[in-house]
């Protein structure tokens, strides 16, 4: 009998051919025929341990920011999509955000003294801390639903998460507006909590409405993946200690302005 | 939190974790063509790993392979209209990474045979090959952490023909049909798998002073080495 062909082994190797049975019986008894194969593995096995540079769980985030300037607009719902009730109700949120900064400012506004800008962007900060924080506390609680969601223990077992879709989907335009405004301010770790946060919401927003409990599991690890829960509750509370600063600090200025008036 | 009482087996878990990320990639898809430029970031998001590790494969360097990654979602966004939204986002995704990663080879091939200069050549087919090829015998870990051998490895791998690396890379590493790697070469299966056994086979006669030295020895000390080879079952 002559020896397996180079061909026949990769081939055999590779899972790509009819005479299989045969070829395998030739190998048990074949030293000269195995040892080839062995060879063949051999290299195989070495190229397959090549290694590969490791990206970092960010990189898809990374590319995202690589590319989305460079995506042309695509002509789809387009208008249509923000004469949608959600959309107005988002709007309307932001609008109020925006109405409260500037008759705060008009409040506050002390003319003569000097500090008005000051005092204007004091106000400004407050509210959008307020405004954040909120926000974040919405945020949560959707999430905390998703996490904590259990499949019916009867009845169908598909488990309908359009609500917290919905709900979801509000939040984006929102979380949108605050990221954006947070990186203007130059808030790297809001922002980046923000950036999280939108992800997480995003996939819940593009999700199916109805889900099955391999797939809500499936939806409750990506949720945990991201740690947001965590660090949503982290920042929020930041924010509050912030509040209460920024609801400390005219008195402050003020004592310390009666302090420098007395020198 | 919410813990499945009866966990299905891994297989299970991993088939409906796959199942659920195709369904959110084809509503993904959907709002990104009713508009929603943002739905397109889910599918960025998840399947940039999987296409930086096809490309790196294919390009053999990290900038390249970061460009085809980026130029491989751009041309998905422009022509997502054409994408049958039943099909699988990542399958399609990766074929045209593969696709854009064949053109970059090309060109860079052409640059760089512009570029080379004979001398640099000679003077690495000087060194002796079983230098590179350590006193106990080599397991694929050892050889792939032999930096020398590595460095043969790849350069083994730029000598094959783009059509050569794909079907290589799309065969070996990504375990990818040879149906799926006609498709990206645009040729028949019987022509994908001649291609997928030449990139083999020049493997071998570029690596096999190194990696199959000892075999080779082997071969020789049982004896059997001498006989042709040929089909005769």
């Amino acid at each position: 009998m002559k020896h397996l062909t180079e061909e026949e082994l990769i081939a055999y190797q590779e899972g790509e051919t009819t005479q299989r049975e045969a070829i395998a019986e030739h190998l048990t008894s074949c030293t000269a025929c195995r040892t080839e194969l062995d060879r063949i593995e051999a290299l195989l096995s070495a190229l397959d341990n090549l290694p590969v540079p490791e990206r970092g769980p960010e990189y898809g985030r990374a590319v995202w920011q690589q590319i989305a300037p460079r995506l042309p607009e695509r002509a789809g719902r387009g208008w249509r999509a923000w004469l949608e009730p959600r959309r107005w109700v988002a709007i309307g949120a932001m609008a109020a955000v925006v109405m409260g900064a500037f008759v705060a400012g008009r409040w506050t506004k002390k003319p003569d003294t000097g500090t008005s800008a000051g005092s204007v962007a004091q106000v400004r900060e407050r509210v959008l801390v307020l405004a954040v924080g909120e926000h974040l506390g919405k945020s949560e609680m959707v999430l905390m639903e998703l996490a904590n969601a259990t499949p019916p223990v009867s009845g169908p077992k598909q488990i309908n998460i359009s609500a917290e879709q919905k709900r979801a989907e509000d939040l984006l335009d929102a979380n949108r507006l605050y990221r954006e405004t947070a990186q203007h301010d130059g808030d790297a770790a809001l922002a980046s909590v923000l950036d999280d946060l939108e992800r997480v919401l995003m996939d819940v927003a593009h999700s199916p409405e109805e889900l099955t409990p391999a797939k809500l599991e499936s939806l409750q690890k990506r949720i945990e993946a991201h740690g947001i829960l965590f660090k949503v509750r982290v920042v929020g509370k930041e924010l509050q200690e912030k509040q209460k600063t920024t609801n400390s600090a005219p008195a402050a200025t003020d004592s310390k302005v009666r302090e420098r008036n007395k020198a | 939190m919410i813990r499945m009482s009866e966990s299905a087996g891994s297989t299970q878990d991993r088939e409906a974790l796959q199942s659920a990320a195709r369904e959110s990639d084809t509503i993904a898809v959907e709002r990104t063509l009713a508009g929603e430029r943002d739905a397109f970031r889910v599918l960025v998001e998840r399947h940039s790993q999987q296409l930086f590790r096809l490309a790196y494969r294919m390009t053999g360097n990290e900038h390249d392979a970061e460009e085809v990654v980026q130029e491989a979602f751009l041309r998905a966004y422009r022509n997502l209209g054409q994408f049958g939204s039943r099909a699988n986002f990542g399958t399609w995704a990766y074929r045209i990474a593969a696709n854009y990663a064949i053109d970059r080879m090309r060109q860079k091939r052409t640059e760089d045979a512009r570029r080379s200069t004979p001398s640099s050549l000679a003077e690495e087919q000087e060194q002796d090959p079983l230098d590179l090829v350590p006193d106990e015998r080599p397991t694929p870990d050892r050889l792939a952490g032999n930096t020398e051998l590595r460095k043969k490895m790849e350069e083994a791998l730029r000598e094959l023909s783009s059509s050569e690396r794909t079907a290589f890379v799309m065969r070996h590493w990504e375990g990818c049909a040879i149906e799926e790697i006609a498709a990206v070469l645009h040729s028949t299966t019987s022509a994908a798998k001649n291609t997928v056994f030449r990139s083999v086979q020049k493997l071998r006669r570029a690596l096999e002073p190194y990696v199959g030295a000892r075999g080779a020895l082997q071969a020789k000390a049982a004896g059997a080495a001498p006989e042709p080879r040929g089909t005769e079952l």
